[in-house]
C-alpha cells in the first residue's frame, strides 16, 4: 500500500496524541478524528474517546457511522456541560481548528478583520480562550496557506505561550501549544521566544515550499527531517477499519 | 379537597405577551440542537424589539438578529453545524447591525450563567486570560487570588436573565420536565439563571407520566423554575429534539441558502414559512417535505 498524503497527516496527527496517556482527546474536525481514533488503536489505547456527541466510546468507530449497539461500547457520559469540568480538571487534549495562526502560536476562529466590523464573521471563539489556558492544545490546518499562517491573528482566540505569559500564571501554568499539523508539515511552538518551529516536513514537501505557503516566519533548525510515513499497520487500520470509504481525501486530495 | 401545584400551561401568544420590549432573553438549547424554536417564531411575529439575547447560537440568533429584534447579543459561538457558519448571523456581523456584541469563550459563558443561578456578581476561572475575549470586553475584570498564590484571574460577570425560554421533550402542567435525548445542555442553568422561565414542550403529560418509562435523571427542570408551560409538539424543528425528531437537514439547507442569497430570497422564505402562526409554519413544513421526497 502506497501512503497518500491524507495518510501521513492522519499519523502525524495520531503521533501529536502519541504520549498523552489517559486523557480525553477531543478532535474538532475530519483529520484529527482520524488521527486520535488511529492513536487509540495503535500508539495509545488509554487515550479516552468520545462519539464526539454526549458518550465516551470504549472503542473507536469508523469516521461518520451511526452508533451501533453490536460494535460500540460506552463507558461513559460526556454532555456539553461535563467537558468545561473536564478542561478545568485539564486531562483533555484538544485538536482545534484554525482559520488564523501566527508565529506565537496565537490561534483566531473569531472573526477576519476589525471585530467591531469583521470583514468575514467566523464561528465564535468557542472554547478556544479555555482550552489553551486549561489542557493541551493542537491545531490543524488542512490547506496551508499564508491566508491562514498570518504574523498576527486578527482576533486572539486560542493563546500562544507568549501572551499567556504576560498575562501571568493563571494562563501560563496549563498553557501547552502542542503541535500545528497543516497539509504540508509539523510544527511545534519550540522556537525562540517560544514561536514556531518547523519539526518536520510532508513526504514530497520542501521546506521552501512551506516557506512560500506561510505568511509569517517560523524557525528552522539545521535539516528537517520529513514526517514519518505511515506503517503497514495504521494503514491497514485507516483503509479498512476507520475510512473505507476514503472520506480523509475530501479534505487532503490525493496528489 | 386535593390541592396540588398550580397549573402553568400557556398558549405560544400568552407567553410572548409576558414579554417587553429591552428585555435580556436566555435562549436554552445548543448551537443547532433542542432550541425554542416554536417561541423564537412568535418573537420574530411580535413588535417587541431592542432585546438582549443570550444564546449558545443556532438559527435562533441568525433569525433574530436578521429581523433586527437583537440591540445586545452574548454569544460564544454561532452555527448550525452541518452548516458551519450562521449566514444570517454573519450578514448581521458584517452589515454593523447588531449594536453590541458580547463574544465569550465556552467556558466563560457556562460559569456566567451559573454566577447567575447562584445570585453572586461573579465566579473566578482561567478562561479568557490572554484572550481577545478581555481586550473586546472591557467591561469584564479579573480578580486576584486572597489566598497565598495571588494568581489573577477572570472574574466572570454573572448572565442574569430577564426570561429563559427553553424546548424539552416532556414537561407537566406544573413545569418538571424532563430530556430525552443524550445531553442536558444548559437549560435548568438557564431558568435559574432568570427571573421568569418557559418550558416549551413536545408533550404535556401526568406527572407520573414523566418517569414512568426512563430513569428519574433525566427530569432536568423542577417546578421551582419554571413559571410558563408550552406544549408545541415539533417545536423545536428545525434543530434536534433527539429521540421525537432528529435535525431537519433539508430544511436547514434550504434557510442557509435563502439567508446567504438575495434579499428577494429570503423574502420568499419569509413570507413562506415565517409570516403566520406556528401552525401555518407546521403546515409550510409539511408541504415543503413532500416536495422534496
Amino acid at each position: 500500500m502506497t501512503p497518500t498524503r491524507a495518510d501521513v497527516c492522519a499519523a502525524a496527527i495520531a503521533d501529536a496524541f502519541a504520549d498523552d496517556g489517559e486523557l480525553f482527546a477531543s478532535p474538532m474536525g475530519l483529520l484529527p478524528t482520524l488521527g486520535v481514533r488511529l492513536c487509540r488503536l495503535t500508539q495509545n489505547p488509554d487515550l479516552v474517546l468520545s462519539d464526539g456527541e454526549a458518550l465516551f466510546l470504549a472503542s473507536p468507530p469508523p469516521l461518520f457511522a451511526p452508533l451501533s449497539a453490536e460494535r460500540d461500547v460506552v463507558e461513559g457520559w460526556i454532555p456539553f456541560r461535563k467537558v468545561f469540568d473536564v478542561i478545568a480538571y485539564g486531562k483533555r487534549h484538544v485538536m482545534m481548528g484554525a482559520t488564523q495562526v501566527d508565529r506565537h502560536g496565537n490561534q483566531n476562529i473569531s472573526a477576519i478583520g476589525d471585530f467591531d466590523r469583521p470583514k468575514r464573521q467566523l464561528l465564535g471563539s468557542r472554547g478556544a480562550p479555555g482550552n489553551t489556558v486549561n489542557n493541551r492544545t493542537s491545531y490543524w490546518v488542512p490547506k496551508h496557506s499564508p491566508r491562514v499562517f498570518v504574523e498576527q491573528v486578527d482576533v486572539v482566540s486560542g493563546v500562544g505561550p507568549a501572551r499567556a505569559r504576560a498575562a501571568g500564571p493563571g494562563a501560563a501554568t496549563y498553557n501547552d501549544i502542542h503541535r500545528i499539523v497543516s497539509n504540508l508539515c509539523v510544527f511545534d511552538v519550540q522556537g525562540e521566544d517560544h514561536t514556531l518551529r518547523l519539526r518536520s516536513v510532508h513526504p514530497g514537501v520542501s521546506v521552501e515550499e512551506v516557506r512560500e505557503a506561510s505568511g509569517c516566519g517560523f524557525q528552522v533548525d539545521g535539516d528537517v527531517p520529513e514526517t514519518r510515513l505511515p506503517t503497514e499497520e495504521e494503514l491497514v487500520v485507516i483503509t479498512e477499519v476507520l475510512d473505507p470509504k476514503g472520506l480523509r481525501f475530501k479534505e487532503v486530495p490525493d496528489q | 379537597m386535593t390541592r396540588g401545584p398550580r397549573d402553568k400551561t400557556m398558549s405560544i401568544e400568552q407567553v410572548v405577551d409576558t414579554l417587553e420590549d429591552g428585555l435580556t432573553v436566555g435562549i436554552g438549547g445548543w448551537g443547532p440542537r433542542r432550541k425554542p424554536m416554536a417561541l423564537v417564531r412568535a418573537i420574530l411575529r411580535s413588535d417587541l424589539k431592542d432585546l438582549t439575547l443570550v444564546s449558545w447560537g443556532g438559527a435562533d440568533v441568525g433569525l433574530l438578529t436578521r429581523a433586527g429584534k437583537v440591540r445586545k447579543l452574548v454569544y460564544a459561538f454561532v452555527s448550525l453545524d452541518s452548516v458551519p457558519l450562521e449566514p444570517n448571523f454573519q450578514r448581521a456581523r458584517q452589515e454593523g447591525t447588531i449594536p453590541e456584541v458580547v463574544e465569550l469563550d465556552e467556558g466563560m459563558f457556562m460559569t456566567g450563567l451559573q454566577a447567575a443561578a447562584q445570585r453572586l456578581p461573579f465566579l473566578p476561572m482561567r478562561a479568557g486570560l490572554g484572550s481577545d475575549v478581555l481586550t473586546h470586553n472591557p467591561a469584564i475584570r479579573t480578580v486576584t487570588s486572597p489566598y497565598d498564590d495571588a494568581t489573577e484571574l477572570v472574574a466572570v460577570p454573572a448572565l442574569r436573565l430577564d426570561v429563559a425560554l427553553v424546548h424539552l421533550n416532556r414537561a407537566d402542567r406544573h413545569g418538571n420536565a424532563t430530556y430525552l435525548g443524550p445531553d442536558p445542555y444548559f437549560d435548568d442553568l438557564f431558568c435559574m439563571a432568570a427571573e421568569r422561565a418557559y418550558v416549551s414542550c413536545e408533550q404535556v403529560v401526568d406527572t407520573a407520566g414523566l418517569t414512568v418509562d426512563t430513569p428519574v435523571q433525566r427530569v432536568l427542570l423542577n417546578r421551582m423554575m419554571v413559571d410558563g408551560v408550552v406544549e408545541t409538539p415539533h417545536g423545536a424543528h428545525f434543530t434536534t429534539c433527539t429521540p421525537d425528531y432528529e435535525r431537519d437537514e433539508r430544511f436547514q439547507r434550504a434557510y442557509a441558502a435563502a439567508a446567504a442569497g438575495s434579499d428577494e430570497e429570503w423574502g420568499a422564505f419569509e413570507d413562506r414559512f415565517l409570516r403566520g402562526d406556528e401552525t401555518a409554519y407546521q403546515d409550510a413544513v409539511r408541504a415543503f417535505a413532500q416536495e422534496q421526497a
